[in-house]
Formats: structure tokens, sequence, C-alpha cells
């Protein structure tokens, strides 16, 4: 074996070896932090969480149920606002807007969707909690509901794009009104990529803390209606994480498994979604 | 140049038919749709020059001609599908049954003037619903099911699906796939169907159904046919109109352009000299 081939297959080798290397740490830290959230989260975690209010100070037990609900609520909020918003005006970009006018919008909700979380945070602050003089659930919806926007519209938009031309052919040469062909092929078409795009968006607010600490706030207690402070669960994980007593450590952690569980929920009913209808085989 | 684009020989033919029928014509046939004077631009490129021809009803009319000729476009414009293009604008006049159809609401010119496309494009349904698609959006008063039965029928499909109409379109061969897209254009009864190269994504036994069903929808509406297969035009069509650069160099009775073509450059064409 001459020097020259022997070298070229030690640096193939060693390529292939630190690709592997690297692939097995990216995956590894992902089920490191998995492992050590479902490890320390399972032991916490216990029925109380789930219906007890936080205890006051000191005394150990409680629950987060509170947060919980307002997290519930927050998300609810959030998803009213920003889901209509990104799917509608992506049905316009995507199908009536000339080019300068789509990207125009298409750049500002990728700088939108850059934006660091705090800054969309300060944002609602001055916009939905300033004017009422209270943090409430209604701004911490708000915040995350701007958030969900431009990762709505982009996701919806990608996918109505896919859909094949001859499918809006065929519905146009049988008479389909422009409205009539989005509403009864392409979107139907598109959906489960829609409804993968809704539930990115919403998982990612779901874990969102930022822009809550000065919208929402954070509460002990319950929050009727829906102009009071909220507690949250990403909210509560950042408090509790930082507090000095053993007792709210584990709670954090089973705040962070509940989180955790619901993305991961989620997803499945996501998959389960998908795997039904008819899809356009791709060309 | 002018006079080349006229029919091959006018003989016989009345001044409203001019650029419809060659020769052999000497009745007038009643036409389902005319085109006069029609000039077609793609944004600053003109793709159709002065182009006049007549559809005559419950025939079939074949446009034949080399890749870029003109002839999709010729067809695009007779139920306005040249619309959903950008920057595409249309001079001069299409009528059906002697009505403008630049002038009336596009969607009810397309209930009356169905297409095919080049691929088989279904919806992504269930086969029942792609052919009830045009009757539902469409709000038929018709019994949904029994017009899906009768035009899977007539596109003689029927036999083949009967036993699964859930299931979905795309469980269908290339040929089928395309039959139901006949099927479901034929659902909404049309006056016309267009069809663009409908066989050419098909394989010859495909091809052969599609072309003997042509054949027997002739009864039903009238029909014109894209294809770049001169045997196929031979086959399956009553009148043929040669298009060359944009221009309808001769259009005739089939028979005749394919025997005794009145152009140099027909001739050249059907004898594979070029395309």
């Amino acid at each position: 074996m001459s020097p020259r081939l022997r070298w070229r297959k030690f640096v193939s080798g060693f390529m292939l070896t630190m690709t592997g290397v690297c692939a097995l740490v990216a995956v590894s830290v992902l089920f490191f932090i998995l492992g050590y959230l479902v490890y320390h989260g399972g032991t916490s975690i216990n029925w109380s969480f789930f219906t007890k209010l936080p205890k006051p100070v000191g005394e150990t037990g409680g629950g987060m149920a509170n947060a919980i609900v307002g997290s519930a609520k927050m998300l609810l909020l959030a998803s009213l606002l920003g889901v209509p918003i990104g799917f509608l005006g992506a049905i316009y970009l995507a199908e009536f807007s000339g080019s300068k006018v789509a990207f125009v919008v298409r750049y500002a909700a990728d700088l939108l969707n850059g934006v660091p979380s705090i800054v969309i945070g300060i944002f609602a602050y001055g916009l939905a909690v300033l004017p009422f003089k209270h943090f409430s659930t209604m701004a911490g919806g708000f915040a995350l509901g701007l958030m969900m926007i431009p990762i709505t519209l982009r996701g919806t938009e990608e996918f109505l794009l896919a859909v094949p031309r001859a499918l809006r052919e065929a519905a146009m040469a049988l008479g389909a009104s422009k409205w009539k062909t989005i509403a009864t092929v392409i979107v139907p078409a598109a959906y489960r990529g829609i409804l993968t795009a809704v539930l990115l968006a919403f998982a990612r607010v779901a874990g969102e803390t930022a822009p809550l600490l000065f919208t929402a706030l954070g509460n002990r207690f319950w929050s009727p209606g829906w102009s009071q402070p909220t507690a949250s669960l990403p909210e509560m994980i950042f408090r509790y994480a930082l507090a000095p007593y053993e007792d709210w450590h584990r709670q954090a952690w089973a705040a962070g498994l509940v989180l955790l569980g619901l993305i991961l929920v989620i997803n499945i009913v996501a998959r389960a979604v998908l795997a039904r209808g008819i899809a356009v085989p791709r060309a | 140049m002018h006079a080349s684009v006229r029919p091959a020989v006018s003989v016989n033919i009345t001044p409203s038919q001019t650029g419809a029928i060659g020769r052999e014509t000497t009745t007038a046939l009643p036409m389902r749709m005319n085109v006069s004077k029609v000039n077609f631009f793609y944004g600053p490129k003109q793709t159709l020059f002065d182009v006049n021809l007549g559809v005559a009803t419950s025939k079939v009319t074949a446009l034949i001609g080399p890749s870029g000729c003109g002839k999709s476009t010729l067809l695009r414009t007779l139920n306005r599908m040249h619309e959903t293009v950008r920057h595409a604008r249309l001079e001069g006049e299409i009528t059906l049954d002697g009505q403008n159809i630049l002038a009336q609401d596009v969607t009810q010119l397309r209930r009356r003037v169905g297409m095919v496309f080049q691929r088989p494009n279904p919806f992504p349904k269930s086969i029942f619903d792609n052919v009830a698609y045009g009757l539902r959006i469409n709000g038929s008063k018709l019994p949904i099911s029994e017009a899906v039965e009768k035009s899977l029928r007539h596109a003689a499909l029927w036999d083949e699906v009967k036993e699964h109409l859930h299931k979905s379109a795309y469980e269908l061969s290339g040929g089928q796939q395309q039959r139901l897209c006949i099927a479901r254009a034929l659902a909404v009864e049309p006056e016309v169907l267009l069809l663009d190269e409908p066989c050419s994504a098909l394989d010859p036994i495909s091809t052969a159904k599609i072309e003997e069903l042509l054949v027997q929808l002739k009864d039903l509406c009238t029909i014109v046919i894209v294809t770049h297969n001169m045997q196929q035009a031979a086959r399956v069509s009553d009148f043929t109109a040669f298009l060359l650069t944009g221009q309808l160099i001769e259009f005739s009775p089939t028979p005749q352009l394919f025997t005794t073509p009145g152009d140099a450059r027909t001739e050249a064409y059907i004898t594979g000299r070029f395309g």
C-alpha cells in the first residue's frame, strides 16, 4: 500500500469516525435531557400536583393546578389569535397576492419569527398590560398568539404552494370559483401539512416563558376570568427552579415533565390525524 | 402570409363559416364554437396569430402541430383557462352557441366547456367524490349517485370501479385515472369537452380505450382534442386543424387533411419531415 493511499484511507476513516461521534453526541444530549427530566419529574409527580394550588412558602406539598389551567387558557387565547390570522394570511399569500406583496409579508414574518420572545413580551406589555394597568391572562395569550402568527403563516403557505397546479386547474375547469377551489380542493389537499404547522406553532409557544413574565406575571392562586394575573407552567418552572427550597425544585421537575408530556401528546395526536385521509402523491 | 392563415380552400362556405370547414363541406354544419381573429400574448410574446376556427357540433375536432405551435394555448382559450396564467392576454372573439364567451361569467362558461388535462389529475378524494365534485359545487339538483354512475358508464369505467367507489382515486392505474377525469368532466354535462393531449402520459392499451371512448362520446358532446400524435388525430377526429408557430395553417375534414393536404407545410409535417 502506497503512503498516499494509506493517508487517504486514514483521512476517510477519521472523518467517518468524527461524523459518527458528532451524531452520537447530538442524540445523547437529547436523550440525557429526556432521561433526566423523566427521572426527576417522574419521582416528583403525584396526583396533588394536578389538583392542588401551591402551598404558602415554607410548607411542603401542594401542586400547580392553577398553572396548568392558566397555561391552557393562554394557549387557547393564543390559538384563537394566531391560527386564524396565520392561516388566512397564508391563503392570501399563496393564492391571491402578487410576488412583491408576498415577498414583503414573507420577509416580515421571518423577521417576526426571529424576534427574541422577550421582545415580544415587552411589546405585549406595552399594548395589553400598560393601558389596563394590570397583568392578565389576556395579555399572556396575546403575547403567545403573536408568536404563533409567523410560524403558522409560513408553514401553511409552504404546504399550500406545494399543492400541484394540476389540481387547481382541475377544479377551475369544472366551474369552481377561486374561493371554491381553495376551500374544496387546495386546503383539503394540504390539511395535513397545515395541521402540522399549527401544532408546531402550538408546541413552540407552549414552552415560552419570557413573554409571560411581564404579561401574565404569575399567580399563586386561581385566576378566574381573563383579566387577572395568572400562573403558567413555564413561568412556574422558572420561579420554582430558582427558589432555595428542595420541594419547589421537585415540583419544577414535575412541571417540566408535564410540559414535555403535553407536547408529546400533541405530536401523537397530530400523527394519528395525519395518518387518515388521502394524501396527494408526490410528483 | 395572411392568406395562408385561412383554411386551405374555402369554396362552398358561407362567410360566417370562413375559417371553419374545408372544401368537402357543402351543407352548413351547425357550429358549437367559433374562434375568430384570435391573437394571444404571454406578456410581450405573441403565441397565436389571427386564428379562425369553427368547432362543429357533435364532432371531434383535432388540433395538431409540433411542440410550441400554440395548439394547447388555443385549446385553453376555449374555456378561458388561459386566464389562470399571469400576463396572458387574448384579442379577438370566441363564441359558444353564438354568444361571446369573453363576456360571460367564467365559472358558468367552464361548466359548459369541460376540460381534461395532459396528466391525469384526480383530486385526493374517493372515486365517487371525484366524479361528484362538479355536481356538488354547482349545487346540482340531480340525484348525485345516479349521475356519478351515469358519468362513469359514459367514461367506460363503471365496471372496473363499481365495487370500490369509495377507494382513493390514486389507487387506480394511470389510464383509469384519466378515464376518471373524463367522467368527472362529463358529470356536469358539458356541451363541449376539451382534451389536452389526454393520452400522452398513458400506455398504448389505455390510449386505445380512451380513443374508443372519444368516438362514442360524440353523441354526448362536442369534442376538441389536442394531440401531438398524428395517427391519433386521424383515428378519432372528424376535422383537423394544423398549427405551426402560432398560425392556423390548414383546417379541413380529417381524411382530406391527411390524404390531400392543401398546404406544403402540412404535407411536410404529416409525412414526418419535421416536428
